[in-house]
């Protein structure tokens, strides 16, 4: 909170003219929404959409709405969807093919009406997730241009965690309930006390600044900013989870072959539900899609799941066959290979996999019996040695 | 290009076994892609069906040959393809065999069945400039006689004195065969090379590859100079579907040729 000086307090009318500011730009505002007994990221006209007095319950396996009597409104955690359902889309066309009676091919970029986004109630966990997704489909030498269109035009405006379910562990992933550095138009802290409920509002960008001007606010307090400080730098010490505190990156690279792998094989359905909830789990396929006349093809991108047997697929059958195998694939991929190929982790805490398992699996669980399991290994190796 | 094919005609299909073809591709308007790399390869798209990644099989001035092994929907229908026909091409993506690395150095290319065909360039291009290098040898290893891709070339090379030395050994021997019989790492007794001062390139299948390695490796070819073509699921090459990894390599991007001394622990694990 240090960089970015507190600007100014919104209340929750404050907060409806900014959505109104943000939509007459020509942005389509989407933020959370209580629909099908959970959050759901759509489109908002005003606050009125948004979840007031809704909170969560949430455990491995478990996820539950609950009413909340204080009527805050960013006191939930994380839905089922997060912001690549709209930066990175589940389909998406990516080019169409004409062939002419005499054989000739004419391939046609599709080049749909890009629309702007403003996303309101972006987690701090969930912009790392935005940053990581960044490198992976922008950063490289083949920057995925609809991703990074969207994603050029997408205003953010973050809301701190002040109230961490119990499946969050972002601070052992190197993050955190605050919103630090840049990355984001505008965040917001929500403040309930005496005071009433308001919103401290940051500027991170000159967009927000612009939007912010728009609407009605008072100058920051101390008071404000007091009780906005505290309530996030509470919410720190009461994550409900967390990974254990030892290097991930060279645990995972040494864990190949644990036996860890067929205990959670057993469990895992090989769903893909963590894959589809995953933040930043951005793999996809490609389909072929011809009309009757044969003449006219396009070529549709979508979401894809390393836990699908298909997924490793080479002439002979699947390099990934098993269970076991799969999940390995996904785990070290998050949490250790992923630093080779995009130079961070692929992992910000954010819960969602622990949550929207539909038989409980908890990531912090398996890289702690990973853990366990190599110290098991190497005390027993030392052992030897020292007999020796 | 990399984001949208470029639509090449099929200006020449030789038929090379029973399952698989070589195309000459030759861009079909103005547009052409950057020139290739032996190793390299492009997306070929098979029009209304998919695309497959394929090494290139020979680099000409405008055009490309592909040899395709008709495996699967897309390589059966580029197979069924005759001249006139067009595909569509992205490309060319990732690491070539970067045989400018092996200046002054002994050659040893070994293939097996299918992986002659990425290998042909590079072995082409050495021979053209054979003064640059050392000694030059092509170990080539095929399942039957039937299935020895380029076998008049092939006979051609093993029956010449020139400065390349060429082997070729099949499985099992059908009436007519010329060459040796039994597995490719055979031929490492017949192929002269001075280890310490050798860059091997190895393409086929991985078992194949593993006991290549191992052979050059035990002989005292550095891990390194052990170059090494990998297969992956690919559906994007642009590093961005998340399929051809193994591992930390994202195949398209980092691979598909790649040094020994990183894929030694990577394919000594099962399902990876």
């Amino acid at each position: 909170m240090t960089n970015n000086p507190a600007t100014g307090v919104l209340d929750r009318d404050g907060l409806s003219a900014l959505i109104e500011v943000l939509a007459a730009q020509g942005r389509t505002v989407i933020g959370p929404t209580v629909r099908d007994g959970a959050i759901v990221l759509a489109e908002i006209g005003s606050a009125d959409d948004l979840p007031f007095g809704w909170g969560s319950e949430v455990e491995a396996g478990r996820y539950r709405l609950v009413p909340r009597a204080d009527g805050a409104v960013f006191a939930h955690t994380a839905g089922p969807q997060s912001w690549k359902t709209f930066l990175h889309p589940q389909r998406e066309k990516l080019w169409s093919a004409e062939r002419t009676p005499d054989g000739a091919l004419s391939v046609t970029e599709d080049d749909p009406e890009q629309t702007s986004y403003a996303f309101l109630g972006v987690r701090p966990c969930d912009l790392r997730a935005i940053t990581i997704q960044d490198r992976v489909l922008a950063g490289g030498r083949y920057p995925d241009r609809g991703y990074r269109e969207r994603r050029t035009g997408a205003f953010l405006i973050a809301a701190e965690c002040t109230e961490p379910g119990a499946t969050c562990f972002c601070v052992s992933m190197g993050g955190g309930p605050a919103v630090d550095g840049s990355g984001f138009d505008l965040a917001l802290t929500e403040v309930l006390d005496q005071g009433g409920h308001r919103f401290l509002v940051r500027v991170g960008s000159e967009a927000g600044r612009d939007a912010l001007d728009g609407v009605p606010h008072a100058p920051a307090d101390a008071e404000t900013e007091y009780a906005a400080r505290a309530a996030v730098d509470a919410a720190r010490d009461r994550m409900g989870r967390a990974m254990p505190p030892v290097d991930l990156r060279t645990l995972m690279g040494e864990s190949l072959e644990a036996d860890r792998w067929d205990d959670v094989a057993a469990r895992c359905l090989t769903c893909g539900n963590c894959t589809m909830v995953c933040p930043t789990c951005f793999c996809t396929t490609t389909e072929e899609v011809t009309d009757l006349t044969g003449d006219h093809a396009e070529r549709w991108l979508r979401w894809d799941s390393c836990f699908d047997v298909a997924f490793s697929h080479l002439h002979g059958g699947p390099v990934r066959a098993s269970a076991r195998s799969r999940y390995r694939q996904w785990l070290t991929h998050k949490l250790s290979t992923w630093y080779e190929q995009f130079g961070s982790s692929g992992c910000v805490g954010c819960g969602r996999c622990v949550t929207w398992c539909p038989v409980g699996i908890d990531i912090t669980e398996e890289a702690a019996a990973l853990h366990d399991e190599r110290a098991g290994r190497l005390r027993h190796e030392k052992q030897k040695e020292t007999q020796r | 290009m990399s984001d949208v094919p470029v639509p090449h005609l099929v200006t020449g299909m030789r038929r090379e076994t029973a399952d698989t073809v070589s195309l000459t591709l030759t861009p079909a308007g103005q547009e052409a892609l950057e020139p290739f790399a032996p190793g390299q390869f492009a997306m070929v798209y098979a029009f209304g069906v998919g695309e497959i990644p394929v090494s290139v099989s020979r680099v000409g001035r405008r055009e490309l040959v592909h040899t395709i092994r008709s495996v699967g929907a897309v390589s059966a229908a580029l197979c069924a393809l005759r001249p006139g026909s067009q595909v569509g091409l992205r490309g060319p993506f990732g690491t070539g065999w970067e045989l400018e690395r092996a200046a002054g150095q002994d050659i040893v290319a070994v293939t097996g069945g299918i992986g002659l065909a990425p290998l042909r360039p590079l072995v082409l291009a050495a021979r053209a400039a054979h003064r640059a290098y050392g000694r030059l040898n092509l170990l080539v290893g095929s399942r039957t006689f039937e299935d020895l891709l380029y076998a008049d070339q092939v006979r051609a090379w093993a029956e010449s004195h020139g400065p390349l030395l060429c082997r070729a050994t099949v499985d099992r021997p059908s009436p007519g065969w010329w060459g040796h019989v039994g597995l490719v790492t055979t031929l490492l007794n017949s192929a002269r090379f001075v280890p310490e001062n050798t860059t091997a390139y190895v393409c086929g299948p991985e078992v194949m590859i593993r006991a290549t390695a191992r052979d050059l490796l035990h002989r005292g070819v550095r891990a390194d100079r052990i170059r090494v073509s990998l297969e992956r699921n690919m559906r994007c090459a642009t590093g961005h579907c998340g399929h051809c990894q193994l591992g930390g390599v994202l195949m398209c991007r980092d691979g598909p040729v790649i040094g020994w001394d990183r894929a030694a622990s990577l394919l000594m694990v099962r399902e990876l």
